[in-house]
């Protein structure tokens, strides 16, 4: 028998009411993280608990929850036993045993899996430095429900805000909200959100499309995959009041095929929306139908471009196209079409349930509410941070992340993936939002922030970018196809030990001229990595050019490594391992390496245990 | 995907059987169309698509178009299991171009390459967004995380 359908906002409270009930019948809830975990073992983790929860005869009891992305990936795999909040990191199936003894029957923590300040044991998700100084208002239910069952998402209030706003508002009241909000779009470029939505809804023409942009391609961003897989029915709650407020009856969520937990989760929580009545024909009762198809992308990083997408949608090679028209004007099939960000409507539900001034009442004057980080790189803790606007990357990075880990030194922080930039130890304590960001040269972009220390090179980093745009550049407009092929061409000599006087100028004029001349949003920004190393790292590429050597010990053939005889044993370990035959010497005498060979794979550094392979430069005896 | 689990080009069923339930066709259905042709046969062969082509009017410079455009579509036969390096970011950083260098030299193919014996399909990948694992390599769907150059070999041992 399908679900009942629910046909009023009397009908959703009922069902809430019940949906909390039955969770109620449990004293607790061991919240299994099986998005991100599942890669270092959360399966086996959920299977080991299920047998032995039953064993244990606690089945009546306790329940065992397959939730989203707890946030804090680097103790994966990770739970968190409810109600005392006990967070426990690097979790085994041995584990669960004493979980069970210690935790679920005599209620305490089990102080070894929790992580330690000191000596001392932090055993709840409140205490936690990670999760402190967050503000997590958008992931509050990410890793706290089952994302594949409707009934914990209602239980969390999911559909409260567009049953509100579809029963008791008119759509132009729902973008006054969210205009009065000062919600920004969370993609990168930060246009305002409720003045799209009010352009688009004041678009002549019959029908508008709205699509829910989850082409989530910058490297190192990975908050669209969590909220996706982990709390869908939010996104799917912005979306239906968008849509309302646009007067959009279709709707697209377009994912990256890259996330197949997404594309499972979005799936199903769509099935289960439609069912009740939440989604699909005259949605609660409320006489407006608007529905969504899940469409996967196929491998193009400019497909999150707005106008390429439309083009992939429509079946097209996904190449972006002059603006204006913009898409609110001529999009999908030709007709208005909004498209957000996943994090910016799974914003959209807690305006509306909070109001517009309880929303604003977060962040800086011109960036409001909060943004949620993925972080990684260089940093103890990686993973989820959601912070209010105007944070300071000390903040994010220091208070949250710990820190640089092996004591090493904080060099910068890469913001915005390849449209963005490096940003420099003197910016610390800058307080985060678009305006400010986009004034040192970065942008917010999408929220990747990759933490970088002293072992990294400023010019690499720019030519992987750089790298990473030519390959993705649609090849449509000559200065993004030609011109970032030429700056590349540029970074690679300088990498080699191949630069020359002028090429900073020669990189820092290409970069103006595709800055002004490229097409779309992927041209316009590919030079900003590039122009922020040279900025604030110039010393780094003049290294590079004039003395052929890279400091960070990174660019292959602008340093070398070399064994120091006076540390090595001829154990013969290294040139075991030397994939290029590369090490020569005898059993228990030195060994040398063979410059010409060496490929700089760094495998004799990585297993010599005497610390006898230095890297030092080109020519010269060791620098450090 | 594993070659074991597809079709063989020969076989037109599995397409035909697409075809009538993606019904009607129109040009926004290429992607998904060629989405489930691949995931039936593994990759795209010439000749399948070309007959899908001419049953559904569908030029055949239109879907070669989009087929050839995105990463994702493959004209030629796949390696039984496949190897995915990941390139990104968080990666990069912490060393995932000598991992790529490591497995390239291993299976002597280039990136986007197929061992001769079909064995392996090596690829890089923009992010696995699994950044927390860098460098992380993935082979058909099992992570390897903190991956160093001087294992890659005993990880590849695994898969036949």
């Amino acid at each position: 028998m399908p679900p009942a359908r629910l046909n009023g906002p009397a009908d959703l409270a009922r069902f809430r009411e019940e949906a909390l009930a039955t969770e109620q019948r449990y004293r607790a809830r061991v919240l299994i993280c099986m998005t991100g975990c599942r890669s270092l073992g959360a399966t086996e983790l959920g299977r080991a608990f299920r047998e032995k929860i039953a064993a244990a005869g606690l089945r009546n009891e306790v329940s065992i929850v397959d939730v989203g992305c707890h946030g804090q990936c680097s103790l994966a795999p990770v739970i968190v036993v409810e109600p005392q909040d006990y967070l426990y990191g690097g979790v085994k199936p041995e584990d669960v045993d004493e979980i069970i003894e210690v935790t679920l029957r005599q209620r305490r923590p089990v102080d070894r899996l929790c992580q330690r300040v000191g000596d001392k044991p932090v055993t709840t998700v409140g205490e936690a430095s990670f999760y402190r100084s967050q503000h997590r208002q958008v992931l509050a239910h990410c890793g706290r429900l089952d994302p594949t069952r409707i009934e914990e998402a209602v239980a969390r209030d999911a559909y409260a805000a567009s049953a509100k706003a579809l029963t008791t508002m008119d759509p132009e009241a729902v973008i006054a909200e969210v205009r009065g909000s000062g919600l920004r779009g969370r993609g990168g470029a930060g246009f305002p959100t409720g003045v799209k939505w009010d352009l688009c809804r004041k678009a002549p023409g019959d029908q508008k499309y709205l699509i829910c942009n989850a082409d989530e391609g910058d490297p190192g961003a990975f908050m669209d995959r969590a909220l996706l897989e982990g709390v869908p029915h939010q996104v799917i709650e912005g979306m239906i009041i968008a849509a309302y407020a646009i007067g959009a009856a279709h709707g697209f969520v377009y994912v990256r095929a890259e996330y197949p937990i997404a594309i499972e989760h979005v799936s199903a929580a769509l099935e289960q929306a439609r069912e009740r009545g939440l989604l699909g024909e005259n949605i609660l009762g409320s006489g407006f139908s608007f529905d969504i198809e899940l469409r996967m992308g196929a491998g193009a990083f400019v497909c999150g471009e707005e106008s390429a997408l439309i083009a992939s949608l429509e079946g097209h090679r996904g190449m972006p196209r002059p603006r204006p028209p913009f898409p609110v004007q001529k999009g999908y099939l030709g007709k208005p079409t909004v498209i957000n960000n996943v994090e910016t409507l799974a914003n959209v539900p807690l305006i509306l349930a909070r109001g517009k001034d309880a929303y604003a009442a977060i962040g800086t004057e011109g960036s409001k509410g909060t943004k949620i980080f993925a972080l990684a790189g260089k940093v103890q803790n990686t993973g989820l941070v959601e912070v209010p606007m105007g944070a300071s990357l000390r903040d994010v990075v220091f208070d949250i992340g710990q820190g640089v880990p092996d004591g090493r030194e904080f060099k910068a922080a890469q913001m915005g993936g390849p449209s963005g930039g490096c940003v420099p130890a003197q910016f610390l304590d800058l307080p985060i939002d678009y305006d400010s960001v986009k004034k040192i040269g970065a942008i917010m972009g999408s929220g990747g922030l990759i933490v970088m220390d002293d072992q990294t090179c400023m010019v690499d980093v720019a030519r992987f970018f750089l790298e990473f745009t030519q390959d993705e550049s649609c090849g449509k407009c000559p200065p993004c196809r030609i011109g970032t092929r030429h700056m590349l061409d540029i970074l690679r000599r300088i990498c080699s030990g191949r630069g020359e006087e002028g090429d900073l100028e020669r990189l820092e004029g290409l970069a103006e001229e595709i800055k002004m001349g490229a097409l779309c949003g992927l041209g316009q920004t590919a030079p900003n990595p590039v122009l922020t190393t040279i900025r604030y790292f110039r010393e780094e590429y003049e290294s590079h050019i004039r003395d052929r050597y890279c400091q960070a010990h990174v660019c292959p053939g602008l340093f070398r490594y070399l064994i120091l005889d006076e540390k090595c044993t001829g154990c013969g370990v290294c040139l075991r391992r030397c994939p290029a035959h590369a090490i020569v010497g005898e059993r228990k005498k030195p060994h040398t390496i063979v410059p010409e060979k060496c490929v700089y794979c760094g495998a004799c550094f990585e297993v010599c245990r005497f610390s006898a392979v230095a890297k030092v430069r080109p020519g010269g005896g060791s620098d450090e | 995907m594993t070659a074991a689990e597809t079709t063989s080009p020969a076989d037109l069923g599995p397409a035909l059987r697409i075809v009538e339930e993606m019904q009607p066709i129109t040009e926004s259905s290429i992607i998904p169309l060629l989405q489930r042709l691949q995931s039936s046969y593994g990759y795209l062969p010439r000749e399948v698509v070309l007959d899908v082509c001419e049953r559904t009017a569908l030029p055949a410079s239109r879907v070669f178009g989009v087929a050839t455009f995105y990463a994702q579509f493959h004209l030629a036969p796949r390696g039984r299991h496949l190897i995915r390096c990941c390139r990104g970011t968080a990666c990069h950083v912490k060393g995932s171009h000598s991992i790529a260098q490591s497995i390239s030299r291993e299976l002597e193919v280039g990136k986007g390459g197929t061992t001769e014996d079909l064995r392996f399909t090596f690829e890089t990948v923009a992010c696995l967004g699994t950044c927390f694992l860098a460098p992380v390599i993935m082979v058909d769907d099992d992570y390897y995380g903190t991956v160093k150059p001087a294992a890659i070999g005993g990880i590849l041992s695994k898969y036949e």
